[in-house]
Parts: C-alpha cells; sequence; structure tokens
C-alpha cells in the first residue's frame, strides 16, 4: 500500500496538531457557533436542519475512514435503520423523541457490532465491498418487511414533545435541539480522535501489523470505532426522520452511502471540519439543482470523479495544506 | 402431477433455469471484476453501469441504425471496451501510485455520470429488445420446457467463462498477465509493455460486462437502472468466491444463481437476501474468500 487514505489528508491537518491546540481556533469555533445560533433567522430553518443531519452523518463516517482508515460503503444502513426505528417508536408506539431517538441510535449501534464483527475480518477494498453488501441486505430487509411501509416509508412520523415540555413542532425549537444533538455528537467525536483511543486508531491505520506488535488488539479497536460511528450515523439519521417527519427506502440506498462518502471526500478526508463543510455544500448544491432541470446524479458523479482526480485533500485539506503554520 | 419435495417440478426446473441464467451473469460480471482486479487493484464500481451501457448499445445499434441482434453481439462489448480503454487511459491510470480506495471512488462516481445520462436521456421504465429470429420458440425436455434464447444465454456465457480461463491460464499471453499481476516491475524489465497490457485488461474485463448486458437485454428489459442493484450482489459473489482464482469466479456466481433459484422455490421471501447471508457465513468461517488466498 503506498500512500493511504486520511494519510494524505490528515498529516498535516487534524491528526499531529489536534484541532484545539492552534490558537486562532477557539477564535473559529466560537464564530461557527455564533453563526449556527444566528442562521434560523436568516435561512430556511428545515434547510438547515437536514445540512446538521448530514453534517453529523458525515462526521461519523470520517471517524471510520479519517482516523481508522477504514472504507465503509455502507454506512446508509444505519442512518436509515436508526430513521425506520425512530420513526415507527414515535409514530406507532407514541414514544416522546428523546426516546424515540435513543432506541434508534442504540438500534443502529447493535447493527453496527454485528456488520462490524463481519466487516473487520476483511480489509481495505474488500472492507468496502463487503459493507456495502451488509447494507444492500437492510435494503431489501426495508423494502420487505411490513413496518416500514414499503416504497411509502413511515409517513406523517409526530415530532412530540421534547422532554414532555418543549413543542418541537415550533421550527425555532426544533433547529436548536438539532444544533444541540448535532454538537454532542461533533464533540463525541473530537474526543473520541484525540483521546489514546483515537491515537492508536491512527497507528493502526498507518501501519496494522506495527500495532499489534506493539500488543494492541487491533480488531477490538477498530470494532469499537465501528460501533461508535455506526451509533453516530444512526443518531444523524433518527434526529433526520424526526425533522423531515418520514422516514423512507431513501435513507438505506447505497446512493445514499455514496453521498456520505462524496460530502466526506469534498470537505476533506481526516479532518474534523471537513465533513460538516461538504454536507453543507453538498446539501446546499443538491437543493439548488432540484430547481434545475440537470440530473442530479450527473453533477454528483462529476464532483466525485473530479475530487478522485485532483483534489484528494478536500477544501478544509487543502486550506491546511496552504495555511501558514 | 409427480411432486419433488412438494413442489411442481415445472416451477422447480423453472427456477433452477432462471437461476442458472442469473448465474451466468453473475459469473460473466465477477470474472470482468476479478481480471481487473488482479491487474489493476481496482474494485471496478462502474461495471453495473457498463453493463446498463452494452445493453443500451446494442438498443440504440436497433433503434438508429437497423443493426441486429448478431452483429451488436459483437460490436457493443467492442464498443464498451473502447470506452474503458478511453476511462484507464485518461482517469484511472493517474490513481495507481494512491491508495486503492481512490479507484473504487473514482468508478463509483463513473457509475453515477453513466446510469445519471442514461436515465436523463430515456427514463427508468424499461425498452423491450427482441429476441433474434434464430433463438425463438423453445423445446420441450418432458420434465420442463426450454426456451432456445435462454438455454442460448448460458451455453454462451459458458463459452465466453471457459474462453477466457483458457486464454488466461494455458495460453502465452495469459502467462504473462499472470506474471504482470505478480510483479509488473520485473515483466517490463523483460520488454513487456506492461502499461499498454494493464489497459487492455480494463479494456477486455468491461467488454465482458457490455457482453453480459447485449445478452441479457431480450431476457430483461433494457433500463437504464438494470446494473446498479446488480453489481452488489456480483461484488457479494466476489467475496464469498474470493478474487484470486478465474475458476472461482465462474464456479461461484453459476453456485449462488442456482443457490438463489432454490430459495425463489423453497423461501421466496428470502431470495433477495440469500447472497448477502451466504457472504457473512462464509467470511466468519473463511475469511479469505471460498477460492482466495489471503493476502
Amino acid at each position: 500500500m503506498t500512500s493511504q487514505i486520511g494519510a494524505e489528508t490528515g498529516v498535516e491537518a487534524g491528526v499531529r496538531a489536534p484541532a484545539g491546540t492552534g490558537a486562532r481556533t477557539p477564535l473559529l469555533v466560537g464564530a461557527g457557533l455564533l453563526l449556527a445560533v444566528a442562521a434560523p433567522f436568516a435561512l430556511y430553518p428545515v434547510f438547515l436542519m437536514k445540512v446538521l443531519c448530514f453534517a453529523l452523518f458525515a462526521c461519523a463516517f470520517n471517524l471510520l475512514i479519517g482516523f481508522a482508515g477504514l472504507m465503509s460503503f455502507g454506512h446508509a444502513a444505519f442512518f436509515g435503520t436508526a430513521a425506520y426505528v425512530a420513526a415507527h417508536a414515535a409514530k406507532a408506539w407514541a414514544l416522546p423523541p428523546e426516546l424515540a431517538v435513543l432506541a434508534a441510535t442504540l438500534v443502529a449501534a447493535a447493527l453496527g457490532l454485528v456488520f462490524g464483527a463481519i466487516a473487520i475480518r476483511r480489509q481495505g477494498i474488500y472492507f468496502a465491498m463487503i459493507t456495502l453488501a451488509l447494507s444492500q441486505m437492510i435494503y431489501f430487509l426495508a423494502l420487505q418487511l411490513p413496518f416500514t411501509h414499503g416504497e411509502d416509508g413511515i409517513q406523517a412520523v409526530p415530532r412530540g414533545m421534547l422532554f414532555g415540555v418543549i413543542d418541537l413542532m415550533d421550527p425555532l425549537a426544533m433547529y436548536y435541539s438539532v444544533l444541540a444533538v448535532f454538537l454532542a455528537g461533533f464533540a463525541l467525536v473530537w474526543r473520541a480522535v484525540n483521546s489514546p483511543f483515537g491515537q492508536v486508531l491512527k497507528a493502526i491505520r498507518e501501519n496494522e501489523p506495527r500495532a499489534i506488535s506493539l500488543g494492541y488488539r487491533t480488531e477490538r479497536y477498530k470494532l469499537l470505532a465501528f460501533v461508535l460511528s455506526a451509533a453516530l450515523a444512526g443518531l444523524a439519521g433518527a434526529t433526520k426522520a424526526l425533522v423531515f417527519q418520514l422516514a423512507s427506502l431513501t435513507d438505506v440506498t447505497w446512493q445514499m452511502s455514496g453521498e456520505v462518502v462524496l460530502m466526506t471526500l469534498l470537505g476533506g478526508m481526516g479532518t474534523l471540519f471537513g465533513p460538516v463543510v461538504g454536507a453543507a455544500l453538498v446539501v446546499t448544491l443538491e437543493s439548488y439543482l432540484a430547481a434545475t432541470s440537470l440530473p442530479v446524479p450527473v453533477v454528483i458523479g462529476c464532483i466525485f470523479v473530479v475530487c478522485v482526480l485532483v483534489f484528494r485533500r478536500g477544501i478544509v485539506g487543502e486550506l491546511l495544506a496552504r495555511w501558514p503554520k | 402431477m409427480v411432486q419433488l419435495l412438494g413442489i411442481p417440478p415445472q416451477a422447480l426446473f423453472g427456477q433452477l433455469l432462471l437461476g442458472l441464467i442469473n448465474g451466468s451473469f453473475y459469473a460473466l460480471l465477477s470474472l470482468g471484476l476479478a481480471v481487473i482486479f488482479g491487474m489493476l487493484n481496482v474494485v471496478n464500481m462502474a461495471h453495473g453501469a457498463l453493463y446498463m451501457v452494452g445493453a443500451f448499445l446494442a438498443w440504440l445499434l436497433m433503434t438508429h441504425a437497423g443493426i441486429g441482434y448478431w452483429p451488436a453481439l459483437v460490436l457493443a462489448p467492442l464498443m464498451v471496451g473502447a470506452i474503458g480503454l478511453l476511462l484507464e487511459r485518461t482517469m484511472l491510470r493517474r490513481l495507481y501510485k494512491v491508495d486503492h480506495l481512490y479507484g473504487l471512488l473514482l468508478t463509483f462516481g463513473l457509475a453515477l455520470i453513466f446510469e445519471g445520462i442514461f436515465r436523463h436521456q430515456y427514463g427508468v421504465s424499461g425498452q423491450p429488445y427482441p429476441i433474434p429470429d434464430l433463438l425463438k420458440g423453445g423445446s420441450n425436455l418432458g420434465f420442463m420446457f426450454l426456451p432456445t434464447y435462454r438455454g442460448w444465454v448460458v451455453a454462451f456465457s459458458l463459452l465466453v467463462c471457459f474462453g477466457t480461463w483458457y486464454a488466461i491460464e494455458r495460453t502465452r499471453l495469459g502467462a504473462y498477465l499472470r506474471a504482470a499481476t505478480e510483479n509488473p516491475t520485473l515483466v517490463q524489465a523483460f520488454g513487456i509493455n506492461v502499461p499498454v497490457m494493464v489497459s487492455l485488461t480494463y479494456g477486455f474485463g468491461v467488454a465482458l460486462a457490455g457482453l453480459a448486458g447485449v445478452l441479457a437485454a431480450p431476457i430483461y428489459q433494457v433500463n437504464p437502472l438494470m446494473g446498479s442493484n446488480l453489481i452488489i450482489v456480483v461484488f457479494a459473489v466476489v467475496v464469498i468466491g474470493g478474487m484470486g482464482s478465474i475458476l472461482g469466479a465462474i464456479v461461484t456466481g453459476l453456485g449462488l444463481g442456482l443457490l438463489e433459484g432454490l430459495t425463489k422455490v423453497f423461501y421466496p421471501e428470502a431470495a433477495n437476501i440469500v447472497v448477502f447471508v451466504i457472504m457473512a457465513v462464509v467470511l466468519m468461517i473463511k475469511p479469505a474468500g471460498l477460492f482466495g488466498r489471503e493476502r
């Protein structure tokens, strides 16, 4: 293996100089937070919530590819399954939103444990193919199981009262709840990456045999990273189901898995903020394209090709590489 | 009426034939994937899209140029192969020095582009493609009715698969290919033009996908999305068989097609997922795949 994914972008970016240590990082984070708090007064809240959900999804995916070097091509399985579980729990069982999301996240984590245990038996390209195939199985299950309502999906999911007091039908209340979920998820990713656990993951990514020879049980680290990533993807999917009040087959397709790969690639694999930037760009682009007659998959495919050929560091990776140290 | 295991034999053999046909397509496609992977270390995500392009080229030749099935059976794969050569020369070639996953991502993007273009142009409804006159009708074998075209697809696919296996394992060119798979630098030092061989390998691999597309056109309708779900099953087939062996790809493809057919008879609800379940089981027992080597 010559130059590894993540290594190419990550080394000088979020890895050797972890985010949070630079002098201007707190400033940037503060500005970003202010922007996020003020945003719903300038932009359409549903659009912003979609960006946040996909940003969290992409961060979850990036935890695997960027910091553990594991390329999952089946993350839609966790995203979509959690969306279905949350929608079903909120609608059929009338659970409050916080419990519905929690249940969905737990189911996604359990699914991640099963898929992870199977997939980490192979590496690299095989890992990608196995996760893709397993997620396709979930797609067929979602198509056939009665509770998912097939092509229709679960519609008109009630958002409910958060903790029994906050009415989520209010767009602003919903927006700030989603923002809180996103920030919690992002903080978890940041914490994991900058912990001893994250350091071991990077060691595995760079040189697995050496990590093994140092006495690390790499399988367990990879599995834990996979479960964590699946749970966060599930959290994103469950939140998305409440925002749009809908869980549908689109959420479990392999195109969805491909989309999250694109977001991460475009923003910068192995950087902390890259997936957020990538998700915002892709969601914006898609809502812009929806109003034109251009075929969306062709545009997305072209961006993929251009990114892979000439822009492998992604936007944030490129910025960090050029920023004066 | 005689019954086998509670199933009328007509239904059983009918599904087995359908399974065999699917298996032939799995074999042709996974064979192409295995050849490409062996030489380029690229998992060709565009394989399903190029299978679709093959079918569409046959349909376009028929409707716009009046060129029938038999010439299309040669022309369409050649054209798909030419597209493959172009893709390899202009794009894939730049990625051999970076992580192999980038090859997968590039071909995924290409698959989206191909499918998007055809979907934009022709919609998602299928275009019918007639069975050639020579292969119309069928014959009664006593225990089942065999449509001639379906018999032809199975026989011809097997012939192509065997031919490919023979060319790679038993000819001088195949020996160069296998040597270049093991150690390209050394083979180049012996004066063989490895970059050209790599291009031709990719062209040949995707031409096989195009050929499968032409064969499939009269059976399934010609549809922009016909390759996208098929290719994921083929990936599972490749994981089950292991990418190391040509014969393994053929045998696994046919075997899983048959197994899928049997599942349709005995437990239809599971027919869509049986291949993925088998993949999970194989990975638990033999991670390298049934015919694969650890590497």
